[in-house]
């Protein structure tokens, strides 16, 4: 048996639905249709009333989840796309966000996003959100990379009493398999050692893991050791631990997929020059899309986000300083 | 262009929409509205008028109707207490040295209570911007709200929120709100979350006239429609979105109109006139307990303040005068409609209460007021470090990672 990181939110999200009265999904087709990518196949007929069909209205969809979380409900939030959660982005980072920091009342919402560029999706399909919600105080913000991250984080989102934007990566709902569906897992907030290595630090999350482990393939053969750091949760971003791999190596090249100004790179390369300025034995970088917006043509596209080989380009350029 | 130009399109447009607006009056008359609208979805989709000034020859004690007398005096002191409350920080504002915002609700207080009188204490409100009221309907305890809206660690959300984010869900108060709109959404979520439940609670949100322009309010109305909710949308139409007249921005004489669009009722009531508006929220109330569904209540009052603040204000005196946008004249007329005055006159008609005991009950209020404000007082403000408090409900985040 194998399942599909795609799978495993599904999956996580019916378990949360079994084990929590309080818990149900809203967002939009959802319900009998089964979600725009299937995340919530046959949840509806097996939890009537409780896998919701919502207007397309996200400002909308949040508000009332917020005002069901004030009333004691766990509710689960599907974006169709990231993209489209900026039509909520009030509700989110005023309401949610600071809900139990001015009231003490505490805002258990999920709100899932399907993040990341496919090929051919475009400007408004294809985004990375990530960094914005990071901005905001109150909110909790994870990027699995991993189908056991995907469904063990997804019910720790649903657990955890405050606001957690979910980012989920579309290129790896189909692409990503695993064995089977984790029985244990790492705590949300703490990064991930995906590969050990004595050389350079490849700081990355959600789909860029993938790239960057790729890339400590390809270099391995050159004889070059690479760390990959998986970040899981960009917020809280796990200091500690990306300090440790700095360290051992050296040397940081941080990627991620989502536009370049400011951002999660931004903000750990940032953390590691005014912590750990000691520790490099060479200026940090980072790699991010082009600042531009999403390129539809799928040539355009795979030339604008980071990929395996800019990566590769950027490690052995960093590893000649 | 220049300004002159600017200003007589300006004029020509504002002309054509006085205009149609006249020729939209004339091609359909109210009654015609009403009749029309009637016929709509065999009487699912009414919009009614409940008849203002209610008098006894008309309809007997009219929808006090069952109501003790303990009921009527408990709704007469909740009107004085928010009227005191307000005048209150009104005081303390115009004394100077207050370091905050409030919307004053003086005025509007017969909506308050006339809704929350017909709920239990289990229901649910979800409270806007000018809310005081609400909350003092709803059970709001004065001290710790005096203390919350004068920035002290004592107050209702340990001085973080200030009056506009007021919030005790044990009372039923899903929070008070500084987005407009928000409150119908919040209490449309609510109402989900009771229908999930099953229980018989109810869930009501107050909003102003502005309150319904955006899409919050129509996706909280036709969510609340299509599910049968059990969900009440309060529209006080004060006659003032912030600074502009509402009657300048809607084309239809009540705002309540628009609950046919959903397929839902729409009630008229008179906003000045407790009884009236309690009665219409009572049969709202059992509607919705039963599982007959949402409400539409609009209920046409004034606003005595500016949108915020003491503008035009006066120490001892009630009500803001030369104010730009609204004649003195037209507040004076709406005051003249004091919705507790009101009450007390019919209070005393009826044998509830004498003049001297509605004086009493006055006097005590106050004393209960200034008793507020001498805890707020004497309370100590946040520590700065404080403030770093409660960003997670789960304190589970150590900063340094944060």
């Amino acid at each position: 048996m194998s399942i599909t990181y795609l799978e495993a939110i599904r999956e996580a999200q019916a378990r949360a639905l079994a084990e929590d009265p309080r818990v149900f999904i809203y967002g939009q087709d959802v319900g009998a249709f089964g979600g725009a990518f299937k995340a919530t196949k046959k949840l509806a007929q097996e939890f009537p009333g409780r896998v919701v069909d919502a207007p397309i209205s996200e400002d909308a969809i949040l508000g009332a989840a917020i005002g069901a979380a004030i009333e004691g409900m766990r509710p689960i939030v599907e974006m169709q796309f990231a993209d489209f959660s900026t039509v909520a982005f009030n509700q989110i980072v005023n309401q949610a966000a600071t809900l139990h920091w001015r009231t003490q009342v505490p805002c258990p919402i999920t709100v899932r996003l399907p993040s990341g560029g496919t090929s051919g999706s475009g400007p408004f399909h294809s985004q990375s959100m990530e960094a914005i919600y990071a901005h905001y105080p109150g909110l909790i913000v994870l990027t699995p990379a991993t189908v056991d991250d995907a469904y063990s984080m997804l019910l720790e989102a649903v657990a955890i009493d405050d606001p957690v934007i979910f980012c989920e990566h579309k290129y790896l709902y189909y692409h990503l398999k695993a064995e089977r569906l984790p029985t244990e897992a790492m705590p949300v907030g703490k990064a991930r050692i995906a590969r050990e290595g004595r050389d350079l630090t490849i700081v990355a999350y959600s789909a860029m893991v993938h790239e960057a482990l790729e890339v400590a393939e390809e270099l391995n053969g050159e004889g070059t050791q690479v760390e990959v750091v998986d970040l899981r949760s960009v917020k809280p971003l796990d200091t500690d631990t990306v300090m440790a791999s700095v360290a051992r190596t050296g040397r940081l090249l941080c990627v991620g997929e989502a536009f370049p100004w400011g951002g999660v790179t931004a903000e750990v390369v940032a953390r590691v020059a005014s912590e750990g300025f000691d520790l490099l034995d060479a200026p940090p970088q980072r790699l991010n899309a082009k600042d531009t917006p999403i390129p539809y043509h799928p040539t355009l596209w795979a030339a604008h986000r980071p990929t395996a080989r800019s990566i590769a380009v950027a490690a052995r350029n960093l590893l000649r300083r | 262009m220049n300004e002159r130009t600017i200003n007589r399109e300006v004029s020509s447009i504002r002309e054509d929409i006085t205009a149609k607006r006249k020729a939209a009056t004339a091609a359909v008359s109210r009654r015609t509205f009403v009749k029309r609208v009637s016929a709509i979805g065999a009487g699912t989709a009414v919009l009614s008028r409940v008849p203002t000034r209610p008098t006894k020859a008309q309809y007997g004690p009219p929808h006090a109707d069952g109501l003790p007398a303990q009921q009527l005096t408990a709704m007469f002191t909740d009107m004085v207490k928010i009227r005191q409350w307000e005048s209150k920080i009104k005081d303390l504002i115009l004394k100077g040295g207050f370091r905050g915002v409030a919307h004053l609700y003086v005025g509007q207080e017969a909506v308050a209570v006339g809704v929350c009188s017909a709920l239990r204490k289990d229901d649910y409100i979800a409270s806007n911007h000018r809310g005081h009221g609400h909350l003092i309907a709803k059970g709001g305890d004065l001290k710790l709200m005096l203390a919350e809206i004068t920035h002290k660690a004592a107050g209702y959300c340990k001085g973080y929120g200030g009056s506009l984010h007021i919030t005790d869900v044990n009372l039923g108060i899903l929070g008070m709100n500084g987005i407009v709109g928000a409150s119908h959404l919040f209490a449309a979520g609510a109402a989900y979350g009771i229908k999930v439940k099953g229980t018989d609670q109810v869930a009501v949100s107050f909003g102003g006239d502005g309150s319904i322009q955006g899409n919050f309010f129509s996706s909280a109305a036709n969510s609340a429609a299509a599910w049968k909710l059990p969900w009440i949308g309060v529209i006080e139409n004060n006659a003032f979105q912030i600074w502009v007249r509402a009657s300048d921005v809607y084309a239809t004489p009540d705002l309540a109109q628009r609950a046919a669009g959903y397929g839902i009722e729409g009630r008229v009531v008179d906003g000045n006139d407790v009884l009236a508006v309690y009665g219409v929220a009572k049969q709202a109330v059992e509607k919705a307990r039963s599982g007959g569904g949402p409400t539409l209540i609009e209920c046409k009052t004034y606003r005595w303040y500016d949108h915020y603040g003491v503008a035009g204000a006066r120490t001892g005196g009630d009500g803001a005068f030369g104010l730009g946008y609204r004649s003195d004249r037209e507040l004076r007329d709406w005051m003249a409609k004091d919705p507790i005055s009101r009450f007390r006159k019919f209070l005393v008609s009826e044998k509830v209460l004498t003049e001297a005991g509605a004086d009493e009950i006055t006097a005590e209020v106050r004393k209960a007021v200034e008793e507020a404000a001498t805890f707020a007082e004497a309370q100590p403000v946040p520590k700065p470090e404080d403030g770093l408090l409660h960003v997670f409900a789960q304190g589970a985040v150590p900063l340094h990672t944060a």
